[in-house]
């Protein structure tokens, strides 16, 4: 047979059903090319480039450390990232050490209120902490009592990242302390082992990945986020106000660019590390490993709770000042009730329409968002062949994580501003802002999918090619369904974040594409704080809405489709 | 070997994962309604090879011809074959009834027609009134068998079987290999079974595939296999052996220690160094005449009691580097008064052996 003698490799005939699928998959791969990779490589091209265009090499960069007062925001960022991350850690690790290994009551509970700060733009801490301790701060005395001369500049920086960044923190360090292996204790135990003993040579290492991971993700926060410093930071330069300053006001496109890159290196590197973590956490925690199960001890236990109590004050204080004084007629004068902020806001300051943008760009992302994550993620892990454009869309979906919205956010600049890219129409359109916050957000949503994904059965499509029931017919019956959760936790991610998102939008909207987080800035800078926290308050309440109407969801969906699931 | 009317035809299959080669030479022919056992240790390539002729995977280089067609270079939804996989990959959201019509509702309209089938077929694997329960409902014997009633459904010209039975009880493994074996023997499928267990093959397969890194060692009945292993890979794979190293000391005469044996299948230059393997049970506690050939003389070593038999490990005079293992029945054990230390006369069926040159 002629086949036999054929020196060729044997291909097998592509059916047209693969054919379909492969097609779908490079639709995906040209969205993240056009949308995150082009750029991205914006922002490295004008970073080496001068103003015209003409390739500089490392100048732009040398001209940067140059430049005194640049240098100095360099310095600011990486100190007060570094004292946050060092404050945040600790602090976090206490609160999910009581909430994973004691037997405090109302866990949840603290869990939750500890993770709220999640549901608001982080402004909303700096806001509330300068009705808490600024110029005309309740507790202004306490500053000064510290020796402490202002809450503008460092000091409030720090604290009101503390409160932004301790969920995130948080959320890390719970996983990390919840995947215990009961027989490790049983048997230091056997062995005598004191309880002191028992966490550094059990509990410590076990966390070491999750510890790093925390404080790896925390510094990359501070350093890249935009909207604490802006409203709190006075006239204490850091990186990510130094960008918004040289690309916005000075119009300087190169100099931006280099900070932009300064900001990308500590992503990347927590990235690369969060990468290597999750390898190792998950190895160390076989499939025979029994669950620990806390173990009730009165006084550890009212220790916990009373820690957990504390910062579950310190939430409410947070919250509740920004909630006081945006019902306040006029601080600190007349202290009666009032809703003329939310007038001022929504009405007078057009914020109304900036909060009905917002909500359409949240509804889009969610949507637009969860169908685009997980029809990548499906064709990724499930379909087969186009072996080569597989890895180049796994690759791409992961680097959002590794990109902060603020690099993101100036590479659409670069990008779509330039009259020679045929997608120019999109500038500053909300096409491009839910573009730009699905892209933003893709990578959690991604893996969210994936993890999802691989819990299926491989074999279920070879069963289904065997049948001859095309892919989709099996995705419609079988895989939608069995992963309609998580496509409830995809779409509830995209949603809060697009509700709450500055970073990248601050420099793509346009005046009729304005969304609330960013008219929360333009309210705080115009001198109306009172209005600015009103919105603020209203960000998180919609987060809050949102957040209640995915839990119906979801038990709605766990209903319909998850069955199956509970019929011993 | 199946002559002209072989149903399945592999010929010259070569797999390689980049440098690696997982098979090389593949050449083999089944026929119609035969039962084919692919057995070999893991990482054979018995199961990339079940992969290749179901299209999941593409062979380097070879062709496949299933009933005359060259299925070589066809996806799998262009094939003919229901498959059965270790996991049973059910779809659990899916009930046991729309499981097994998965494939019908695809080709047949006729919503009747559908539901007798899924009747006669959930009837045909024992579990008739299942259609309404989901797979968690079942225990893993029951989805196993869900799982070949989905397969052949549609009711394909092949049939075939990645470890079906791994991810079961013993008790329920056992119980399960005679029905599906019943099963294929009523509807004449020709089947393809990967196994690692040699247990199963033995039991099942009207030929057996030994594959061994890559390449076929032998194809033969199990009694074949099992009683003429072709390599020693096989000898040592399929079955317990005593493996004996010596030399050819004439026509059929072995020399192993101070011991010669006569009889043994073997030719070949003198002095030749030789590997020779040798069943337990093809060591003998009687009958042993006065005069009979090949007799040693042992100690009981160590007795593991297995049930009804016992397997003794003996150390034989003139065999001291080399433990001979043997079957010795519970009764024999009883009847001699036999203990770890006693003298144990033993007779080597030299003409059993299987001699390979070492």
């Amino acid at each position: 047979m002629s086949a036999v003698l054929a020196a060729d490799r044997v291909r097998l005939r592509v059916h047209w059903t693969d054919r379909t699928a492969h097609l779908l998959l490079a639709g995906i791969a040209i969205l993240l090319v056009a949308f995150l990779a082009g750029p991205l490589a914006s922002v490295l091209a004008q970073s080496v480039e001068d103003s015209g265009g003409r390739f500089l090499g490392l100048d732009n960069f040398f001209a940067y450390f140059e430049t005194p007062a640049l240098a100095e925001s360099l310095w600011n960022s990486v100190w007060v990232s570094l004292l946050v991350t060092a404050v945040v850690v600790p602090a976090a690790f206490v609160f999910a050490y009581a909430i994973a290994r004691s037997c405090m009551p109302m866990k949840s509970a603290f869990r939750t209120i500890a993770l709220t700060p999640l549901l608001a733009p982080s402004l909303l801490a700096a806001i509330s902490f300068i009705y808490w301790f600024g110029n005309q701060g309740v507790l202004k005395d306490w500053m000064s009592a510290l020796g402490i001369a202002s809450i503008y500049g460092a000091p409030g920086i720090v604290l009101a990242e503390i409160f932004a960044v301790f969920p995130h923190a948080l959320m890390i360090l719970v996983t990390a302390l919840s995947l215990a292996d009961a027989r490790l204790y049983e048997a230091a135990d056997a062995l005598g082992t004191s309880r002191l003993r028992k966490f550094f040579t059990i509990t410590l290492p076990g966390a070491k990945y999750g510890i790093a991971s925390a404080a790896m993700v925390s510094f990359t926060l501070v350093i890249t986020d935009f909207g604490i410093p802006k409203v709190i930071g006075g006239n204490f330069n850091v990186l990510a106000t130094d960008v918004f300053k040289l690309v916005i006001g000075q119009q300087d496109f190169q100099k931006g660019a280099v900070v932009a890159i300064f900001l990308l290196a500590p992503a990347l590197l927590t990235f690369v590390v969060d990468r290597f973590v999750q390898t190792k956490q998950t190895s160390m925690l076989t499939a025979r490993a029994v669950p620990y199960a806390p173990k009730p001890s009165a006084g550890f236990d009212a220790a916990m709770t009373g820690y957990c109590v504390l910062v579950t004050l310190f939430v409410f204080a947070v919250f509740g000042m920004a909630l006081f004084a945006s019902f306040v007629k006029f601080w600190p004068y007349d202290l009666s009730f009032s809703a003329r902020h939310y007038v001022l806001g929504l009405v007078d300051n057009e914020v109304g329409s900036a909060f009905v943008n917002s909500l359409t760009l949240a509804f889009f992302t969610s949507l637009v968002g969860t169908a685009i994550v997980f029809a990548g993620a499906y064709l990724v892990e499930k379909t087969r062949g186009a072996d080569w454009l597989r890895p180049v869309v796994q690759l791409l979906a992961l680097i959002p994580m590794a990109v902060p919205g603020l690099v993101l956010g100036l590479g659409y600049i670069f990008f779509f501003n330039s009259p020679q890219n045929p997608l120019n129409f999109l500038y500053a359109t909300m096409t491009l802002l839910v573009l730009c916050t699905i892209v933003h957000f893709y990578t959690t949503g991604h893996l969210t999918a994936v993890t999802a994904l691989k819990a299926l059965d491989a074999e279920f499509e070879s069963v289904s090619a065997s049948l001859k029931v095309p892919f989709w017919k099996t995705f419609w019956r079988v895989t939608l369904p069995i992963c309609t959760p998580a496509l409830v936790d995809i779409s509830r991610y995209f949603f809060i974040n697009a509700m709450t998102t500055i970073s990248a939008v601050v420099f793509l909207y346009s005046p009729d594409t304005k969304v609330a987080s960013i008219a929360i800035l333009n309210l705080d800078e115009a001198g109306e704080p009172g209005a600015a926290a009103a919105m603020a308050i209203l960000i998180a309440a919609a987060s809050l809405v949102a957040c209640i109407v995915y839990l119906g969801v979801g038990w709605l969906v766990e209903r319909n489709t998850q069955a199956w699931r509970n019929t011993k | 070997m199946p002559g002209a009317e072989s149903f399945l035809r592999l010929e010259g299959i070569r797999k390689d994962f980049g440098a690696f080669t997982a098979l090389r030479d593949i050449r083999l022919e089944v026929a119609q309604g035969e039962f084919v056992c692919f057995l070999g240790p893991s990482g054979c390539g018995k199961t990339t090879l079940l992969r290749i002729i179901a299209g999941l995977e593409a062979q380097s280089a070879g062709s496949i011809w299933q009933g005359g067609r060259d299925i070589s270079s066809l996806p799998p939804a262009q094939r003919d074959y229901g498959i059965v996989f270790q996991s049973y990959a059910l779809f659990p959201n899916l009930s046991v009834f729309d499981n097994v019509s998965y494939g019908l509702v695809n080709r047949r309209t006729d919503r009747a027609a559908i539901r007798s089938r899924v009747a006669e077929l959930l009837r045909l694997v024992g579990l008739p009134d299942s259609g309404a329960k989901y797979p968690a409902q079942l225990s893993g014997g029951q989805q196993q068998r869900i799982a070949l009633a989905r397969a052949l459904a549609t009711s394909p010209g092949l049939l075939l079987l990645d470890e079906p039975l791994s991810a079961l009880d013993a008790i329920v493994r056992v119980h399960l290999r005679q029905e599906i074996r019943s099963l294929q023997q009523r509807l004449g499928v020709t089947t393809i079974m990967v196994t690692h267990d040699q247990e199963e093959a033995l039991s099942m397969a009207d030929r057996i595939v030994v594959m061994n890194q890559g390449v076929i060692d032998q194809v033969g009945t199990p009694l074949e296999v099992y009683r003429e292993p072709a390599t020693p890979f096989v000898a040592d794979f399929v079955g317990k052996v005593n493996l004996l190293e010596g030399r050819v000391e004439g026509p059929g005469r072995v020399r192993v220690g101070s011991h010669s044996f006569a009889g043994a299948s073997c030719n070949g230059s003198i002095g030749r160094a030789v590997k020779a393997y040798l069943r337990p049970e093809d060591i003998v506690a009687r009958p042993i005449a006065e005069g009979d050939p090949n007799v040693i003389d042992s100690r009981i070593d160590k007795i593991e009691f297995l049930g009804s038999y016992c397997l003794v490990r003996v150390a034989a005079e003139g065999l001291e580097r080399l433990p001979l293992t043997v079957y010795l029945s519970l009764n024999f054990l009883a009847e001699q008064n036999l203990k770890p230390g006693s003298p144990l006369r033993l007779r080597i069926l030299a003409e059993r052996m299987r001699v390979f040159d070492a």
